[in-house]
């Protein structure tokens, strides 16, 4: 079934202490390299059915209304499931 | 007088706040978030807790509730609505008040006796207060950080809908060290604080008098009873 993908990302200009916990966790082991840590949301909505442009708009909209509170956050992507196949170990 | 207090799945706090209404003087009516029926109520206290667990983000599932139709609606046409800790997350998730709560700056959950000053008196919550008091009232949250952009933030100073304002400790990063805010028309109240906590001698919380003896919090609820018996 068609699936539509939403992702929300706090703020940049945001403390974010989720993301800064996890940072502090990767430089407590060795891992130095990562300067910084944010963590988002990603939603995933199934569809039953075929993905209209009606639709498709239903759920942007749905992604600044519900699925973000455009005050802490930011919606980086909505977009289908199926267009976004990344190859399992693959560069990209 | 009739206050409802709103139990939304995972509030915490209704049956303080039902408590806290009784001893100022009000008959507290239990709501439920799932009705579309404000029971013919006076004000509206929307309490503390978990609603929904937390999950998408504090409060966001509960402002979407069948009852918050009714209370938008209330709220617009100038009844008194309090929202405590939780209920302040459901009141900025309805747009009934502007800015967002984000999690601590600091990251851990807090739980301390919290001076706060009384930064506006002009609100249905806070007439009975004298302009610049300084009282003390339990906190706490996970996710209590007041943020707003500059413009807001700049509004909120210049219109004195400021209500509250953190003093000693700013417990969790908020702007402006705010602890509680109004609407422009001031019969709509949110802060992290709990008042409902320092409601009755003896489960309050501790003062330079004697511990356990803080009833600061009562005069959110008296102002409330004083602001609808003058309408």
């Amino acid at each position: 079934m068609p699936t539509i993908v939403v992702e929300v990302m706090p703020k940049a200009e945001l403390l974010d202490p989720q993301g800064k916990a996890v940072a502090g966790a990767l430089h407590r082991l060795g891992k130095s390299e990562f300067t910084a840590v944010r963590i988002g949301k990603r939603f995933e909505l199934t569809v039953d059915g075929p993905v209209s442009d009606d639709l498709l708009a239903d759920v942007r909209a749905l992604a600044e209304n519900l699925l973000s509170n455009t005050v802490i956050e930011d919606v980086i992507s909505v977009h289908m499931l199926d267009i976004e196949t990344i190859p399992a170990g693959g560069t990209h | 007088m009739r206050i409802g207090v709103i139990t939304f799945p995972g509030s915490l706090d209704d049956r303080d706040a039902q408590r806290a209404i009784r001893i100022a003087g009000a008959k507290p009516v239990a709501l439920w978030h799932g009705e579309h029926d404000l029971m013919g109520v006076d004000a509206i206290v929307l309490p503390g807790g978990f609603s929904y667990g937390d999950y998408l983000r504090c409060g966001a599932i509960a402002a979407r509730s069948p009852i918050m139709s009714e209370v938008i609606d209330a709220a617009h046409s100038g009844m008194p609505v309090l929202g405590i800790c939780n209920g302040f997350q459901i009141l900025v998730e309805a747009h009934l008040l502007p800015g967002g709560l984000v999690r601590n700056d600091h990251g851990d959950f807090i739980c301390r006796d919290q001076r706060l000053r009384v930064e506006s008196t002009s609100t249905a919550w806070t007439n009975g207060f004298e302009l610049g008091h300084e009282i003390i009232v339990p906190l706490k949250n996970g996710e209590g950080g007041f943020i707003a952009d500059r413009d807001t933030l700049n509004r909120l100073e210049d219109n004195d809908q400021v209500v509250f304002r953190y003093l000693g400790v700013n417990p969790n990063g908020s702007a402006h060290d705010i602890a509680g805010i109004a609407n422009e028309a001031g019969n709509v109240v949110g802060l992290m604080p709990h008042p409902e906590h320092a409601a009755e001698e003896g489960f309050g919380p501790d003062t330079p008098v004697a511990m356990r003896s803080g009833t600061d919090g009562l005069i959110v609820f008296t102002s409330a009873i004083a602001a609808l018996q003058t309408i």
